[in-house]
C-alpha cells in the first residue's frame, strides 16, 4: 500500500516524461552526438564519420563565427536594456487609473501577439529604401533617405525587436508594481518623497526580484531569435545581421556542414544554460534569504 | 505645531457621500482620537488629513491655512500605518530616517537623531535588521521611530495597534501614552477599538456613517453621551437599553415596564410635563447596577440570572428582564445562584434615557 502510494505520483508524471523524452532529451543526445561526426545531410547518420571535437575546435578558431557571436552579443545587450528601461518607464507611468487605460495597455501588448513572420515582414516594408514608410515620411519632412537594412541593418533589426517585445517586459513590470504595498508608496509620500524619488528608493527596489527574472528570460529569448532577422536581412549585408541562431540555420542548409551546425548549437546551449543557472541561482538565493529571516525572527519570538 | 481645523469635510467616491460635512477643530498639543466601528469614515478623514485622499468638498486648516491642495510632503506631517507600512528593502536604520536622508540632512545629525530615538523605543540592537527580520511588535515599533525620527508637528495613527496580540496591545498602548506625554506634539489617532479611544484621548470623536456622533473629554462622552449610539459604543460591557414608558404619578416621574418602575430624579424631572405615557428607551451601565436583596421598590430591578461571566474580580452577569436582556457587573464574592430572579437597585443618577425615534438622549 505504502510503496503503491509512493510510486503514484510518478505514475502521473510518467506521460509527460515519455513525451520530454521524445520530444526534448532524444533529440539533444541527436545533437550532441551529431556535433562529433563531420555528417552531410545527404548521409544517414551512421555513415558519418566520427571526427572527435574536430567541429568545436574548428569553430573556436573561426573568425566568422566570432563575429556572429559577437553580433549576437551585441543584439541581445542592447535589444534587452533598451526593453528594460523602456517596458519599465512604460509602466512606471501608466500605473495610475485614468479613464481608458484598460484599452491603452491592450494596445500596448499587442505586438507581442503577432507572429515573428509577420513582424519582419512588416518592418521589412517599412524599412524599404523607396516605399517604406520610414524613408517616404523622411522624404516628406525634407530629411535624407536613410539605408535601414543596409547600413544600419543592426540597428534597424533591433528596433524591431524592441517594438516587438517591451510589451512582455512592461507587463511583466506593470503587474509587479500592481502588487506593491501601497502603504510602504504612501508612507513614502508622507516621509516627503517626490514622484522620482519614489520611484528610485521605494519601487524601484521592491520590484527588482522581478524585474532581474524579466530580464534573464528576454536575454535568454534574444539568443535565440530567429525569424524576424531571417526575413528582414536574412543575416546581410555581410555578417552584420547575422546571429548565432541563424548561422546555425544556414550552416545546416546552406554549407551543409550539420556536424559544425550542431557544434554550434551546443555553444549556444553552454551560453544559454549559463544564464539559465543563473536564474535559478538567484531565485535560490532570494528563498534562502527569506528562509534565514524567518528564522532569524522565530528565533527572536 | 499647527492646530487644526476641519471645515465641513465631504468626501464622496463618485456618487456616494461618506463623510457628511465633518467639523472639527484641534488645539496645539492635542491627543484626537477618531473612533467607530468600522465603515464611518475615520480612516478617510486621517488620509485626507494626511493628503492622501482627495478633498471633495470643505477645507482643511492648519494654522488657518487652507492645506487641502498640498502634497502630503508640503504638509509636515508623520504617520504610523496599520500594516506599518516599513521598506522592506531597508534595515531599521534606513526606514528611520529616511525622510531626513530625503532632506539632504547631515549624516552626523541624522546618526545622532536615528540613535537618540531608537534608544527611546529600545530598538538600538536592530539597527541593522530588514523589517522581515523582526517581530511584530518591533515593527510596530519602528513604524513609530520612524515617526519620531522626524520633527513633524503632527503624528497620525492610522490603527497602529490592530496587527498585534492582545498583550503587546496593552503593552504598546501605555508605550504611546507616554511617548504623546513626552513628545507634545499634535496626535490624531484613529481606531475602532473604545479601549483606546478611551484610554489615549484628550479629545474623542465618535463617528459613525460619515457623521460625527459627539466629541469632547472621555468621561464628558461616558458619562452623558448625546444618542444611544454614542452611549452603546463606549464602555464595555456595553450599556443596556430597554423599553421604557415615562409615567407621571403626582409630582414624580417613573420609567416602568415589565419588572419595574424607577423613580427619576433630578433634572430628568423636568420631562413630567411632556412626556406622560411616552416610550422611551433606557440605558443604564452594568457598572451603575448592583445586587441590593433590600433596595426600596423605585429603584428596584427584579432580573433573573441566567448566566454568570467570571472575569476575575469582577463577574458578569447576563439577566432576564421581561423580554430584555441586562448585563450585569458584580464584584465577584457576591453570592448569587443561577436560575433566580434577585433584586437589584439601579443608581437613579446614573440612568440614561433616549427618545425612542430620534435615539438623541433626553
Amino acid at each position: 500500500m505504502n510503496a503503491a502510494n509512493r510510486l503514484t505520483p510518478y505514475l502521473f508524471m510518467a506521460p509527460a516524461v515519455v513525451i520530454m523524452a521524445m520530444a526534448l532529451i532524444y533529440p539533444l543526445g541527436y545533437m550532441m552526438y551529431g556535433s562529433f561526426l563531420d555528417w552531410n545531410p545527404s548521409q544517414t547518420i551512421g555513415e558519418a564519420e566520427f571526427v572527435g571535437t574536430k567541429n568545436y575546435v574548428t569553430l573556436w578558431n573561426d573568425p566568422n563565427f566570432h563575429e556572429s557571436l559577437w553580433v549576437t552579443l551585441k543584439f541581445a545587450f542592447f535589444c534587452v536594456s533598451i526593453e528594460m528601461v523602456l517596458g519599465v518607464g512604460l509602466a512606471l507611468m501608466l500605473d495610475r487609473n485614468v479613464r481608458g487605460m484598460t484599452f491603452l495597455r491592450t494596445m500596448f501588448i499587442l505586438p507581442m501577439m503577432i507572429a515573428p513572420v509577420v513582424v519582419g515582414l512588416m518592418w521589412r516594408y517599412m524599412y524599404h529604401p523607396t516605399v517604406g514608410t520610414f524613408n517616404r515620411t523622411l522624404d516628406g519632412l525634407g530629411l535624407p533617405k536613410i539605408d535601414w537594412l543596409g547600413h544600419h541593418a543592426l540597428t534597424s533589426v533591433i528596433i524591431a525587436d524592441i517594438w516587438q517585445w517591451t510589451p512582455f517586459i512592461f507587463i511583466l513590470a506593470l503587474a509587479a508594481l500592481q502588487s506593491l504595498p501601497r502603504s510602504a508608496i504612501e508612507a513614502a509620500k508622507i516621509d516627503g518623497a517626490t514622484a522620482w524619488q519614489q520611484i528610485w528608493h521605494i519601487k524601484l527596489p521592491l520590484m527588482m526580484p522581478v524585474l532581474i527574472v524579466t530580464g534573464l528570460l528576454r536575454l535568454i529569448d534574444a539568443f535565440k531569435v530567429l525569424e524576424v532577422i531571417l526575413v528582414l536581412t536574412e543575416g546581410g549585408p555581410g555578417l552584420s545581421t547575422e546571429i548565432l541562431a541563424l548561422r546555425i540555420s544556414r550552416t545546416a542548409t546552406e554549407f551543409r556542414e550539420l556536424g559544425v551546425a550542431a557544434a554550434m548549437s551546443n555553444y549556444l546551449l553552454m551560453l544559454l544554460l549559463l544564464l539559465t543557472v543563473a536564474m535559478f541561482a538567484f531565485t535560490r538565493w532570494q528563498e534562502a534569504r527569506a528562509n534565514r529571516l524567518r528564522a532569524a525572527v522565530e528565533e527572536d519570538t | 505645531m499647527p492646530t487644526i481645523h476641519l471645515d465641513k469635510l465631504v468626501k464622496r467616491y463618485d456618487a456616494v457621500k461618506v463623510l457628511h460635512g465633518i467639523e472639527l477643530e484641534m488645539a496645539e498639543h492635542e491627543f484626537t482620537v477618531l473612533v467607530g466601528p468600522s465603515g464611518c469614515g475615520k480612516s478617510t478623514t486621517l488620509r485626507m488629513i494626511a493628503g492622501l485622499e482627495s478633498v471633495s468638498d470643505g477645507e482643511i486648516y492648519f494654522d488657518g491655512k487652507p492645506v487641502s491642495h498640498l502634497e502630503p510632503k508640503d504638509r509636515e506631517l508623520a504617520m504610523v500605518f496599520q500594516d506599518y507600512a516599513l521598506y522592506p528593502h531597508m534595515n531599521v536604520a534606513r526606514n528611520m530616517s529616511f525622510a531626513l536622508r530625503l532632506q539632504k540632512r547631515p549624516r552626523a545629525e541624522i546618526d545622532k537623531k536615528v540613535k537618540e530615538v531608537a534608544a527611546t523605543l529600545g530598538l538600538s540592537e536592530y539597527l541593522h535588521r530588514k523589517p522581515a527580520e523582526l517581530s511584530g511588535g518591533q515593527r510596530q515599533r519602528v513604524a513609530m521611530g520612524r515617526a519620531l525620527t522626524r520633527d513633524a508637528g503632527t503624528f497620525l495613527f492610522d490603527e497602529p495597534l490592530s496587527n498585534l496580540d492582545a498583550k503587546l496591545r496593552g503593552q504598546m498602548r501605555a508605550e504611546l501614552a507616554l511617548m504623546s506625554q513626552r513628545v507634545q506634539k499634535n496626535m490624531i489617532y484613529v481606531t475602532h477599538d473604545q479601549i483606546e479611544a478611551m484610554t489615549l484621548a484628550d479629545r474623542i470623536v465618535v463617528m459613525h456613517s460619515g457623521v460625527i456622533q459627539q466629541q469632547g473629554r472621555p468621561e464628558e462622552l461616558f458619562k452623558k453621551p448625546v444618542n444611544k449610539f454614542v452611549a452603546g459604543f463606549l464602555g464595555t460591557p456595553p450599556m443596556n437599553f430597554l423599553d421604557a414608558t415615562l409615567e407621571a404619578r403626582g409630582d414624580e416621574v417613573f420609567a416602568v415596564a415589565e419588572g419595574f418602575a424607577l423613580r427619576l430624579e433630578g433634572e430628568k424631572t423636568a420631562l413630567s410635563n411632556s412626556a406622560s405615557n411616552r416610550g422611551v428607551t433606557l440605558g443604564v451601565r452594568p457598572s451603575d447596577i448592583e445586587y441590593a436583596p433590600a433596595a426600596p421598590a423605585d429603584r428596584a430591578l427584579q432580573l433573573n440570572v441566567l448566566v454568570s461571566e467570571y472575569v476575575g474580580a469582577q463577574s458578569v452577569l447576563l439577566c432576564q428582564s421581561g423580554s430584555n436582556k441586562v448585563t450585569v457587573e458584580v464584584k465577584s464574592e457576591t453570592p448569587l445562584a443561577l436560575g433566580q430572579t434577585l433584586t437589584f437597585a439601579v443608581d437613579p443618577n446614573r440612568i440614561h434615557l433616549f427618545d425612542r425615534k430620534s435615539e438623541a438622549a433626553l
